[in-house]
């Protein structure tokens, strides 16, 4: 608990997020990236959206300015990607719901758990911060 | 003169708005948080505020990546509960309080707080899970509610600091309003828990249970916590707690807690409760 945020540099206070084992940020840099795919994510939420991109996912993203990268990891329901190009969790949950996945269940297809394993561990109480919080600091 | 005479935090997981739809709350998956709650449920009865403030974050419901509010104050007469994408949640309409919302919102920015005012907005679980968790079930809600929605979803959210000086401006604002109203003020949100990436599902016991000690009593160090350690400590979303500190700054100079719970986990997040009195 040391230091207030107003006197820190942005460039210091951005520089620090980089260190947190398996974990993106989501900075203005991400939100930027990520802009169009989780303004698609966010368009999941009508109904006649979720119906028209069961129907035909490609041609769905094909109507959004969203990089091939992007469409491919969409696609592929690699969560890890979309978030390394740009997606938001609470944008990406829309794709959850969509699915038909709980909450758990997507976010622990992020881990390199099953499901099974991932509900034992929060049940035993969640995972860990020893060693997980900084790379660096390796703890 | 309307006074603010207690805080309430609260974690608002979704899946607890989804056990009280469902009925689920006596599962026993459930049951001990729901059990957790029912001293406040007993005594937000007794206490009938007129009016609560409630401090909550949008997730991506209401609010896209078109406009990011850092504060945003709701000033209308109504908010409708956002269809997240499995349908609106089955609980009442949430009805604002345009004077008193409208006279903070002027306060605050003669004090020095550029607030984003709004007349229109849907509400998402993040302002509806912890109304259940208090209130249970009932036709009509038995409060009035100012929204105050914060970003802590696009980075920089604001800072704890900042937080905890809105809340001392909130607190006079409100001490301000002509009307007799016995209002309240809560934090919502967190505890820790991180929902992306590889490291997600990580909890923090240690640190949050710091964190409610530090709410209570006449210590102001919990606002000097940089993000940095949210994020170490309490996974990507904890930064949520931050928002608990509005609630803390606006209770005055020394606190006391009249309930405390703590259960791990519900779905991906630690839960925390507290409430909270100006001593
Ligand atoms: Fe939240």
């Amino acid at each position: 608990m040391s230091g207030t945020l107003g006197k820190q540099s942005i460039h210091e206070y951005l520089a620090q997020f980089d260190d947190i084992p398996g974990t993106r940020v989501y900075t203005a840099a991400r939100a930027r990236k990520g802009y169009h795919l989780n303004q698609f994510a966010m368009s999941l939420m009508k109904p006649e959206n979720r119906t028209r991109f069961k129907a035909g996912e490609r041609a769905y993203l094909d109507g959004w300015p969203l990089t091939e990268e992007q469409k491919q990891a969409v696609l592929a329901r690699d969560y890890n990607r979309m978030l390394d190009l740009g997606g938001n969790v609470y944008f990406l949950s829309k794709l959850f719901s969509t699915d038909g996945l709980s909450f758990a269940e997507a976010v622990s297809s992020m881990t390199d758990m099953t499901f099974e394993q991932y509900k034992a561990m929060m049940n035993a109480g969640g995972r860990s911060p020893e060693g997980v919080r900084s790379i660096e600091q390796g703890n | 003169m309307a006074k603010i005479v207690a805080g309430v935090a609260s974690s608002h997981v979704p899946l607890l708005g989804v056990a009280v739809d469902q009925g689920k709350t006596q599962d026993d998956y459930f049951k001990p948080i729901f059990d957790g709650y029912e001293w406040t449920r007993e005594w937000e009865a007794r206490e009938k505020p007129d009016v609560v403030i409630l401090v909550y974050n949008d997730h991506a419901s209401f609010f896209d990546m078109k406009i990011i509010p850092t504060f945003a104050i709701g000033c209308g007469e109504r908010f409708n509960i956002c269809d997240e994408g499995w349908g609106p949640r089955p609980v009442p309409v949430v009805e604002g309080h345009p004077d008193l919302a409208w006279h903070i919102a002027q306060s605050l920015i003669l004090d020095e707080f550029d607030m984003t005012v709004v007349n229109e907005m849907d509400v998402d679980h993040g302002l509806t899970v912890p109304m259940s968790m208090m209130f249970g079930q009932p036709d009509k809600w038995p409060v009035k509610v100012v929204p105050l929605a914060v970003n802590v979803v696009t980075y920089p959210p604001p800072s704890g600091n900042r937080c905890w000086a809105l809340g001392e401006a909130i607190k006079r604002a409100v001490e301000s309003f002509p009307e007799d109203l016995n209002v309240q003020i809560w934090g919502t949100g967190g505890m820790s828990h991180q929902i992306q990436g590889p490291r997600a599902g990580l909890i923090n016991q240690e640190w949050d249970n710091m964190f409610l000690d530090g709410l209570v009593g006449d210590s102001d160090a919990l606002r000097h916590i940089p993000h940095i350690e949210y994020l170490r400590e309490t996974g990507s979303e904890g930064i949520e707690m931050v928002m608990w500190l509005i609630m803390r700054g606006a209770l005055g100079r020394q606190t006391k807690a009249l309930r405390r719970f703590y259960h791990v986990p519900c779905s991906n997040t630690a839960i925390g409760h507290i409430v909270l009195e100006p001593a």
